[in-house]
């Protein structure tokens, strides 16, 4: 039983990493019909922006080793920084272009972040040290948690309520929301388009920049692929969510991170190295039994 | 007779172009030349079998070189030293392990294999819309990575599958990848493909006007994966040597990109993406090995080729979003009658020649 929570904690942690990536692969999908396959390289511009550039093995932190009321909001904004040149360089060119056209720009975006990354930094990992006091374990009853876990469960409580108050709230969040709802209609009603895609775009870079920090204390290390992985995930988990809802997004996230824990927690051992392929016909199965995803979105059905 | 020719001649002028090229190729005696343009031919396969899905029924799909992957090792499983099966692929049943086929056997092993396994996940996954059926298709190929990579009794795991003999050279590549294109050409004006192509360009329409999409799609999805799994054939007994890693993310969204980049709704669309890109990629090799000015050579830094290669994507697609071709075909002749989707003002032929100056 503790060991069944102790993965259950874990897998809720991961799912919360899986959730706040989705979440803003998400927005850009619903509003764009982007999937954006260089939101995981805007996590690995969060993670590098923390360190010196240079091509040595063993990172020097700048930024990184500021206090961390200057840190955070700084590497945010370097990510948001970077996701609005994206937008503005490649996809508002392409606004009138077919979603997979805007997929391959966005393969392409991913391709000259990562290889730009390679020349300024390197090609091998790197080892950085970031609040490695993050990871002491809290015992909680007889479960031992590590603080990181927690501070990861609570960013991303935050960073949800945030954005739902946002989003249900404020002037621009409900004009985002009519334009995911219906973009056209909502230009024809006043949106206007490219502030709002703009603004997806930053809320995009603010979750990528948290996600850097989160992930970088987690593994310690950077590599130029670092966010591929995640933003693959991600986008598994924005379409068994329900495309287009953010609701669904954030169950996508959690599911998947609970399918990938259980599944290396109770696969018998010879399976275990086939834990991938176990998880994705899992992903497989859920699309089958529901091709509109778990939560699906009210404007994803097919009008006539 | 002109007519005939006129209606059907841009398999012939995709497959002349190839021809063209390879023949250069081979009079230059350009031993690195060769290699790269054999690579080009095997990617022409590959992607005209990405474009019988893709570009017919308007689906993404990530997994299809999850076939040029079952294809390869088939054709790794059927020409490999018996020696070397019997050590490192001990999983492999008697008939396999303890023979080896020649050529024409592993590319028919290239081809069946990777369309029986594509009839069994698409006859489930081919009910699913676009996007949930293109994360299927991901998941896919994930699935192939990893159980390839791990089943070490018969795919040698990690490690990689050695002695398989190189028989592939430009000639070869180049017949089968003008074979490929008449293929893809047959299925493009056939009556399955014709309806596919209905379903992609409307689809309530075309359900309207009693087209079984499901079924369509399925055939489209099973001749593709034959067909890029008879590229991943080649590409094993070209190399000679096999590992999983090159059927991977990287190959599949640059096979993608080929076919976006060309224009994936037409067959010229495929071929162009896959020579211009390709050219792309030469040239900034090229430019990263330096010219030499007297004493100093100028050159890019390291690394600048890969960035080149996705600022000149990312331009072409702003600049032209539908792709070189702009989704029509290559056409000389004016057709007499005006057949199909094929009128005598679409004529392509300056990209065709800006592609492969």
């Amino acid at each position: 039983m503790i060991q069944f929570l102790q993965n259950l904690i874990d897998a809720i942690s991961l799912g919360s990493i899986y959730a706040l990536v989705a979440l803003g692969v998400g927005l850009l999908f619903g509003i764009l019909r982007l999937i954006n396959f260089a939101h995981g390289d805007f996590i690995t511009i969060g993670a590098y922006a923390l360190i010196v550039p240079s091509a040595d093995v063993t990172a020097r932190l700048l930024i990184g080793g500021w206090p961390w009321p200057v840190m955070i909001p700084l590497i945010c904004l370097i990510v948001v920084i970077a996701a609005l040149l994206t937008d503005v360089l490649v996809f508002r060119p392409l606004r009138r272009a077919s979603s997979p056209t805007l997929m391959i720009a966005s393969f392409a975006v991913s391709y000259i972040i990562q290889n730009g990354v390679l020349m300024a930094y390197g090609s091998r990992p790197k080892a950085v040290d970031l609040w490695s006091g993050a990871n002491t374990q809290v015992l909680i009853g007889n479960l031992r948690v590590p603080m990181l876990q927690l501070i990861t469960l609570a960013v991303t409580l935050i960073l949800m309520i945030a954005l739902s108050l946002f989003l249900k709230k404020t002037p621009y969040g409900v004009q985002m929301r009519a334009a995911a709802e219906d973009f056209r209609m909502a230009q024809y009603l006043g949106v206007r388009g490219n502030v709002v895609i703009g603004l997806a775009f930053a809320i995009s870079g603010i979750l990528a920049g948290a996600v850097s920090l989160l992930y970088t204390t987690q593994s310690g290390s950077l590599s130029h692929t670092m966010g591929v992985p995640l933003a693959l995930f991600a986008f598994v988990a924005v379409v068994i969510g329900g495309m287009g809802s953010l609701v669904g997004a954030v169950v996508g996230g959690f599911t998947i991170g609970i399918i990938v824990t259980m599944l290396q927690a109770y696969l018998p051992p010879d399976l275990r190295a086939f834990r991938d392929a176990f998880a994705f016909a899992c992903v497989i199965l859920v699309l089958l039994v529901r091709p509109a995803g778990l939560v699906p979105a009210r404007s994803s059905f097919e009008r006539v | 007779m002109r007519s005939f020719i006129a209606r059907h001649q841009t398999p012939v002028l995709l497959a002349a172009l190839l021809v063209l090229i390879a023949a250069v190729t081979l009079l230059s005696r350009n031993e690195a030349l060769q290699v790269t343009l054999t690579e080009m031919f095997i990617r022409v396969v590959v992607v005209v079998g990405l474009y019988v899905f893709i570009g017919n029924s308007g689906i993404i799909s990530f997994g299809q070189i999850g076939f040029m992957c079952i294809g390869a090792y088939a054709a790794a499983w059927a020409t490999a030293e018996p020696s070397f099966k019997g050590i490192m692929l001990g999983g492999l049943p008697a008939l396999l392990r303890d023979n080896q086929y020649p050529f024409l056997v592993a590319i028919a092993g290239a081809l069946v294999l990777p369309a029986a396994v594509a009839l069994l996940l698409g006859a489930a996954i081919m009910r699913l819309s676009g996007t949930a059926a293109s994360i299927a298709t991901f998941a896919f190929l994930i699935i192939v990575n990893s159980v390839y990579s791990n089943w070490d009794s018969v795919t040698a795991g990690v490690s990689s599958i050695i002695g398989i003999p190189t028989v592939v050279g430009p000639w070869t590549a180049c017949i089968v990848a003008a074979l490929a294109i008449l293929v893809a050409y047959l299925f493009q004006i056939s009556r399955v493909g014709l309806m596919l192509r209905a379903s992609r360009d409307d689809e309530v329409a075309a359900r309207a006007s009693a087209v079984k999409i499901l079924r369509m799609r399925l055939v489209a999805f099973v001749l593709s994966a034959a067909l890029v799994g008879v590229g991943g054939g080649l590409y094993a007994q070209f190399l000679g040597i096999l590992t999983v890693d090159p059927f991977y993310l990287n190959l599949s969204f640059i096979t993608i990109a080929m076919l976006v980049v060309g224009g994936m709704s037409s067959l010229t669309g495929a071929v162009t993406g896959v020579v211009a890109v390709t050219a792309i990629v030469e040239i900034l090799r090229f430019l990263e090995r330096g010219l030499a000015v007297r004493d100093i050579t100028l050159a890019l830094p390291q690394g600048s080729q890969e960035i080149g290669l996705g600022i000149v994507m990312a331009l072409i697609l702003v600049f032209r979003p539908n792709g070189l071709s702009r989704g029509r075909e290559l056409i000389l002749l004016a057709p007499a009658s005006t057949p199909r989707e094929m009128r005598p003002d679409q004529v392509t032929i300056a990209d065709e020649t800006k592609a492969t100056a």
